[in-house]
Formats: structure tokens, C-alpha cells, sequence
């Protein structure tokens, strides 16, 4: 696996609700790979904390994935993993979701740069 | 003064000459590595600008393709479970190229297509059009995310690197600079003190020249006073002609 994705040509990782990934999924961004393991999660009620962050940390280990799509109000619940991740590779992007408007002041990445900034520029 | 900071050298003129030359050097990396932060930051800002810009488009894009979604499924039915088990292989990639400021590479994401829709045939029945419309949406979103993921990874590459720099910034100009004056201070401290001690020897020197010559003065003048041939002392010297020719 690490020899055909050392070839470019990397992915993009999706985490969120099922309507999320349906789109992204449309868009063209899905992937099974050999080892049937798929590049995205849907992420439900039933789905428990640890196995999103299992998942997150899984895709962050994958060296063919480049940018992780996370839904906000998924990566509220994994904000310790994500804020741990300090890597630039993958790029981790929280996105909005069809039921939870987007809150630019819980985004790690602007919590940070608010720090460096006025308020009122951000 | 020569406190206790400073560089373990001994003081010389050789030393001294080194220690000015570290100086211009480390006076010349402070300005370079001072520039290089300027720059940086410049470019940070700039980012930073971008990223918060694109982050609120980001809102609305988004927005508008889970709209589209919502209407595709009113006309379609639900098509989840058939989209999520008919994954195979991804269509939209990224690639990813070097940018280059200030001698930090900040890796910039591309997306490209490859490979064909593998879900052509969703929506044959009805709702073709919707479905269309939201493929298109969401690959919008897609690109509007992938660029904004390069202005992600170089805000987070471009704090690390700035951060460093100013650090290398601070401990030339607080410590490394004034730990070589300071070792400066003491080697001309240290040569001063010793030229003042050479001179104050040869003072001395000639102080007891001064003296033995006076004493021996006045012990001829004495033996003159008594009527002591002080000449006539020296078999060597006996004042007279030389016998030879």
C-alpha cells in the first residue's frame, strides 16, 4: 500500500453525519483501498467517542491521506485529538454540518490565529 | 564588570582580534535572521487574511450544497445507503507541490480529477438533474476546501518556522551578542592591565638604575675626599700611555 500511494495522488479523508459524506462522496472523493478500508466514516448517534477517535487517528497514520474533512460538531468531541495534531500533514479542516451551523470561534486553527490578531479582524 | 558570563578565553591580541570578527558575525546573522522573520510574518499575515476569508465563504458553500443534497433527495428518494456501498475509487486527488518563502517550503494542494464518476448512473430513474447539480456543488466545495487546507498547512508550518526564528532572533541579540562584548570588555581590561604593569616595571627599572648609579657616585666621591686614588685602583686602568708603539 505504502508503494502505490508513494506515487502522488493523495486523498481526502472524510469524517461526519451521513448526509456529509453522501455529498462529499457524490463529489468524487471516495476511496476503498485494497485492504477494503474505506477513506471516509459516517458518523451517527450510535457511534461512540473512542471509535471516532480510533478512526481520526487512523487516517492521521494513513500516508495517502492529505486533508481530513471532520464535521464540527464530530470534532467537538474528539477537540483533545485534533488539537494534539500538530503536524501539518494531513491538514485537518473542520467543516460545517447540515444541522450544526458553522462557529468560527471553536476552529483550533482560529482559536489560534485569534491569539495574533485583534478580535474584531477575525 | 568582567562578570562571570563570558566566554573561557585567554586574553590576547589574537583573541581579542577573533572575538571582534565573531562579533560582526553575530551582529550581521541578527539582521539576516531579523529580515527573514520580517518576512515571514508578512507572508503569515497574509495567510492568515486568506484563511479567515475563505473559512466564512467556506460557511456558504457549504450551506448551499447540503441544500442541493436536501433537494436531490426530495426528487431521488434516498440514495444514501446506495452511494456509501458503492465506494470504489476516488475521483477528485490531490497533489501536492512546494512553495518556497524565505527558504521554508510550504506545501501547496492541488486537486485534479482522474478516473471517471463512478456513480453515473445515479439518479437514471429521476431526479438526474438534482443529482447533477449536487455532484457539481460539492465538488466546489471540494476545491474551495482543498485550497483552503493549503492555507491550513502553511499557517501551521509558517507559526512553527516563526516561531523558531524569533527564538534564534532573541538569543543572538539578548545573549550571544552581549556575551562576546562582554568577553571583549575583559580582553581589552585584561591588555590595558598588563601594558600598565610593563610600563610600571620599566619605571622601576630605571629607578634602581638611577640608584645604583648614585651610590656608586658617591662612594668615588667619598674615596676622592680622602685622598684615595680611585683610579690608581684598577690594575687595568692605570691612566697611563699604552707602551706598544
Amino acid at each position: 500500500m505504502a508503494l502505490h500511494s508513494a506515487a502522488k495522488g493523495k486523498l481526502i479523508a472524510v469524517i461526519g453525519d451521513e448526509d456529509t459524506c453522501v455529498g462529499f462522496l457524490l463529489g468524487g472523493v471516495g476511496e476503498i483501498n485494497k485492504n477494503r478500508q474505506p477513506n471516509f466514516m459516517v458518523v451517527d448517534r450510535n457511534t461512540s467517542i473512542s471509535e471516532i477517535e480510533e478512526c481520526f487517528k487512523r487516517f492521521v497514520k494513513r500516508d495517502d491521506i492529505d486533508i481530513i474533512l471532520i464535521n464540527q460538531n464530530v470534532a467537538e468531541m474528539v477537540r483533545h485529538c485534533i488539537d494534539s495534531h500538530t503536524q501539518p500533514v494531513p491538514a485537518v479542516l473542520e467543516i460545517p454540518s447540515k444541522d450544526h451551523p458553522y462557529d468560527a470561534s471553536k476552529d483550533s486553527i482560529l482559536r489560534r490565529a485569534k491569539g495574533m490578531f485583534n478580535p474584531d479582524d477575525v | 564588570m568582567s562578570g562571570k558570563d563570558r566566554l573561557a578565553i585567554f586574553p590576547s591580541r589574537g583573541a581579542q582580534t577573533m572575538m571582534k570578527s565573531r562579533l560582526t558575525g553575530a551582529q550581521k546573522g541578527h539582521s539576516l535572521l531579523k529580515k527573514k522573520a520580517d518576512a515571514l510574518q508578512m507572508r503569515f499575515r497574509l495567510i492568515l487574511n486568506k484563511i479567515v476569508e475563505t473559512k466564512t465563504l467556506m460557511g456558504e458553500v457549504m450551506k448551499e450544497a447540503a441544500f442541493s443534497l436536501a433537494e436531490a433527495k426530495f426528487t431521488t428518494g434516498d440514495f444514501n445507503q446506495v452511494v456509501l456501498q458503492n465506494v470504489q475509487k476516488a475521483q477528485i486527488k490531490i497533489r501536492s507541490k512546494k512553495d518556497n518563502v524565505a527558504g521554508v517550503t510550504l506545501p501547496v494542494f492541488e486537486c485534479y480529477q482522474d478516473g471517471t464518476d463512478c456513480y453515473e448512473l445515479a439518479g437514471l430513474a429521476r431526479g438526474g438533474q438534482q443529482l447533477a447539480k449536487l455532484k457539481k456543488n460539492y465538488q466546489a466545495a471540494v476545491k474551495l476546501l482543498v485550497e483552503l487546507a493549503s492555507l491550513q498547512t502553511s499557517f501551521v508550518t509558517l507559526d512553527e518556522v516563526i516561531k523558531i526564528t524569533n527564538r534564534r532572533v532573541n538569543a543572538i541579540e539578548h545573549v550571544i551578542i552581549p556575551r562576546i562584548e562582554r568577553t571583549l570588555q575583559y580582553i581589552i581590561s585584561e591588555l590595558d592591565e598588563l601594558e600598565r604593569e610593563e610600563f610600571y616595571r620599566l619605571k622601576k627599572i630605571q629607578d634602581k638604575k638611577r640608584i645604583a648609579r648614585k651610590k656608586a657616585e658617591a662612594i668615588l666621591a667619598d674615596m676622592k675626599l680622602k685622598g684615595v686614588d680611585v683610579h690608581g685602583n684598577n690594575m687595568l686602568d692605570e691612566g697611563d700611555e699604552d707602551l706598544l708603539f
